[in-house]
């Protein structure tokens, strides 16, 4: 059986508060918190990228599988921030990690889903043993526009995930993905920040997706929602995984520890699986979990894991998503946040 | 920085690759193929661990143009465990806390960029421990 | 080897000389210098010069220099080596004498700084740009880290590094020549704006434009030129690894010491015999560390020399007493020349109100980069 051998995270160090996003545009900021569900977020230094947090991440996923990186046979980067429109993420990324040259490697887009669409490659290629070890990556230093609700969530942060046979920390039990074409959110080539169709990307969008795709997973392998310990919905807000959770049978108890979006944002690839690294860090051996990430466009993919005896004993090779939640950070300022969004007009 | 020259450097850069002397254990980064301690030819590359301390530091406040968004910044020089020396910046902390002795680990950051288009240039930074 | 001597020398103001050129500013030290020696040929021309090529798009400037001074056709190059630059030419100059190849070789450092390049980044450009300048540092930035070292290791405080500025501002206040000529206090210094941590606006060195020129003979053929001579009697070069994460002690600049050694070596004489001194305070810092190699305050002594009074005029050794680079200017392919002229003119007993009385031996050292090169010249009144 295939499944995870190694898994990573990184979120950077700054912070800004919803309130003081709020304050900037003369919103309210307690129906920011109480609406969306959104406290705070992570914001990328200006030396921090889809690449870099791609690195961190990864290098987390190497450490915990205690392989040498140079066998991992595939690399893929899911982002909707390549910090180059053309020339790969994933090459710098193998490069920095030790994996090149004999890897096969793809930058991905599918907005928030190009996260576990790495995985869901990566995971196929090393189960038809094309290749021994392949990478998985999702990660975004997301933009929302100045002024829209997106500039509340879209967040920086990424997770890995290393796809082999053999010492798995998590079994891949199974997947599933439900994918139609929803305009629901876009960004043309050369525009800066993405547009969205408003409260289209609810019902026809997220929740169509979501609930499509985790239902027939479900149904699929003949579990019910009582029998996972976790379960990671993608989180554009804080409502709206809490939300497909519930209509699904989720409990609170079994979404709060991959539901990070109140303080860590929407990192878009690496929105659940971030959430799913916060679980693996604190699951117990035969736990079972269930993810299903979202893209707009629009799509989603679904996974069954189950944890492994040897999970835990991995666990502090790399740091914990809680370590770096909850660990030294910076809270920006707006002008500060404009400043390293690069929101500022310069001379060259 | 013109991409043939970043791409050549990408070992040292990304992989903190550098050389230690077989004959007196001179570490030199990047690597070299004379030994400056002991002109030693006989020498094996090894990878930097990513982490070092501290052996002296400045805060920059008046930074060269392609730095001006980020100053003040720290920079350091960083001792890894061994013995390899380089030259990086320190951030995601109090620039002024920066002082020698301070640990830090080193992290694959974005260091400078041509331009609007021209190519990305990446490499290791310090971040203090904890 | 035969024995040097510098017969003549002349040099423009230092300071932002917006109306002058890069050639204006050598042909005036250059014609100043054959002037005073009151000669009309010579054999050799070096040019010390950090970079035209960057800093206003010109290189080659052997026969530039000797085509705007009317000598094309007499042999001239470019001498390179950073701030060190000027320093560099006088030792060529020197071994094109003092093998018996030239009898006349004409001595330049010229610099124009201030015609709009990115100084900074030109500067930089003396550090190791693959394991430094790519990082951001700067040049403050790499003396801020020597300083550092050095308050680690000897104590030495933003005080003492204040108490230079201020005793280098105070002889440049005598002298006709520094761009800056107003005294300044340490609190002034210590208020200044900050460049690189510890490093203030007033422990830096300005940017500057101007040119030094002197000229040199076989002593026995002097007196052609002039009755009071200055013999060179020492000089000395050397390195040291260019980036600073590769020095074992940062604290410590190894390639002013040997340079040092080499030059008192040479001229037969010990750091105790030095009367005047200009050395290389690029930084305040830099003052600090080249006092301690080259031997003429005794190691881990150099931060209170300035604020003690053993450096300023009147003391046991007078250091800079031109006003250093810190108050004179420091257009730096010129500094090095410009520092001979200091002490060839102190020798002669033509310092005015700097005068150090009876000086009979003096030793010039400059530095390149963060103290990569060094060169170090010993000099005696005749």
């Amino acid at each position: 059986m295939a499944g995870i051998v190694g898994y990573g995270a990184y979120i950077p160090r700054n912070r800004i508060k919803s309130e003081e996003i709020a304050r900037q545009w003369g919103k309210d900021p307690q129906a920011i918190s109480r609406g969306l569900l959104l406290d705070e977020k992570s914001v990328p230094g200006l030396d921090e990228d889809t690449i870099t947090i791609s690195v961190a991440a990864g290098l987390g996923a190497v450490e915990r599988a205690g392989i040498d990186p140079s066998v991992i046979g595939a690399l893929y980067i899911g982002s909707e921030s390549h910090p180059y429109a053309v020339k790969p993420s994933g090459t710098i990324v193998s490069e920095a990690l030790g994996i090149t040259p004999e890897v096969h490697v793809a930058d991905f887009e599918f907005a928030c889903k190009a996260g576990t669409e790495a995985m869901f490659v990566a995971l196929g290629l090393v189960e038809s043993g094309r290749v021994e070890y392949a990478m998985g990556i999702g990660a975004d230093t997301s933009q929302g526009a100045p002024n829209d609700a997106l500039e509340f969530s879209a967040s920086a942060g990424g997770a890995a995930y290393l796809f082999g046979k053999e010492n798995l920390l998590v079994e891949v039990l199974d997947t599933y993905s439900y994918t139609t074409d929803t305009p629901d959110f876009w960004r043309r080539e050369g525009e800066f920040y993405p547009r969205h169709g408003g409260r289209f990307t609810g019902e026809p969008a997220y929740f169509k997706h979501v609930l499509s795709a985790s239902r027939a997973i479900l149904d699929r392998s003949g579990y019910k929602a009582s029998d996972f310990r976790h379960a990671i919905f993608h989180m554009p807000n804080g409502k709206f995984p809490l939300s497909a959770g519930k209509q699904l049978g989720f409990t609170k108890e079994q979404l709060e520890v991959g539901w990070l979006v109140p303080t860590m944002g929407n990192t878009y690839s690496g929105s659940s699986p971030t959430g799913l690294a916060a679980v693996l860090d604190i699951a117990e051996p035969d736990d079972l979990i269930l993810i299903t990430s979202f893209g707009s466009g629009a799509g989603s993919d679904s996974f069954i894991l189950r944890a492994t005896d040897l999970l835990p004993q991995r666990v502090e090779r790399a740091a914990t998503v809680k370590s770096m939640l909850e660990g030294p950070r910076r809270y920006l300022t707006y002008g500060q946040y404009a400043k390293f969004r690069e929101k500022i007009i310069l001379n060259d | 920085m013109p991409s043939p020259r970043y791409w050549r450097e990408r070992a040292n850069r990304f992989r903190l690759e550098a050389a230690r002397c077989k004959g007196c254990d001179r570490v030199t980064y990047p690597a070299r193929t004379i030994c400056p301690s002991c002109r030693g030819t006989d020498l094996e590359t090894l990878n930097l661990s990513r982490k070092g301390k501290v052996v002296t530091s400045t805060v920059v406040h008046v930074g060269p143009s392609e730095f001006t968004m980020e100053a003040p910044y720290a920079m350091a020089v960083v001792e890894t465990p061994e013995g390899g020396r380089l030259m990086v910046q320190v951030v995601d902390c109090e620039p002024s806390d920066v002082q020698p002795g301070l640990e830090v680990s080193l992290e694959f950051r974005l260091i400078r960029r041509e331009g609007h288009s021209g190519i990305l240039c990446y490499g290791h930074k310090g971040v203090p421990v904890g | 080897m035969r024995e040097v001597a510098i017969v003549g020398a002349g040099m423009t103001r230092f300071g932002e000389i917006w109306e002058s050129s890069l050639r204006d500013l050598f042909v005036e030290a250059a014609a100043g210098a054959l002037n005073s020696a009151g000669a009309d040929h010579v054999d050799s021309i070096f040019v010390g010069n950090m970079s035209g090529g960057q800093f206003v798009g010109q290189e080659h400037l052997g026969p530039l220099m000797a085509d705007h001074l009317g000598m094309a056709g007499v042999a001239a190059a470019r001498v390179e080596s950073a701030c060190a630059s000027g320093g560099m030419a006088l030792n060529m100059g020197f071994m094109a004498v003092a093998s018996g190849c030239s009898d006349a070789v004409l001595v330049a450092g010229v610099e124009k700084m201030t015609d709009g390049a990115d100084v900074t980044n030109v500067l930089a450009s003396a550090a190791d740009q693959e394991t430094e300048v790519y990082h951001g540092i700067t040049f403050p930035g790499l003396y801020a880290m020597i300083a550092r070292a050095h308050m680690e290791k000897h104590g030495t405080t933003e005080e003492d590094l204040a108490w230079v500025a201020v005793k280098n501002h105070k002889h440049g206040s005598l002298n006709p020549k520094a761009q800056f000529r107003g005294e300044v206090t340490v609190e002034q210094v210590l208020r200044s704006s900050m460049v690189a941590e510890p490093l203030r606006l007033l422990h830096c060195s300005p940017v500057s434009d101007g040119a030094a020129a002197v000229l040199l003979c076989p002593l026995d053929q002097a007196e052609k030129y002039t009755d009071k001579p200055v013999k060179v009697i020492g000089t000395g070069v050397a390195t040291d690894s260019i980036a600073l994460a590769d020095r074992k002690d940062p604290a410590f600049l190894g390639s002013v010491e040997k340079s040092a050694e080499r030059a008192y070596k040479m001229a037969g004489v010990t750091p105790k015999d030095i009367q005047v001194a200009e050395v290389h305070d690029c930084f305040a810092i830099a003052e600090i560390c080249c006092l301690e190699a080259s031997g003429l305050i005794e190691k881990g002594k150099g931060a209170k020399a300035a604020a003690s009074g053993v450096t300023s005029l009147g003391g046991r050794i007078p250091v800079n007493t031109s006003g250093g680079l810190k108050s004179k200017g420091h257009p730096v392919g010129a500094t090095g020349v410009a520092q001979a002229i200091e002490v060839f003119e102190q020798l002669r007993g033509e310092s005015g109100e700097r005068q150090v009385e009876d000086a009979r031996i003096g030793l010039t050292q400059n530095m390149g980069g963060s103290g990569a090169s060094s060169v170090v010249h010993i000099y005696q009144g005749v």
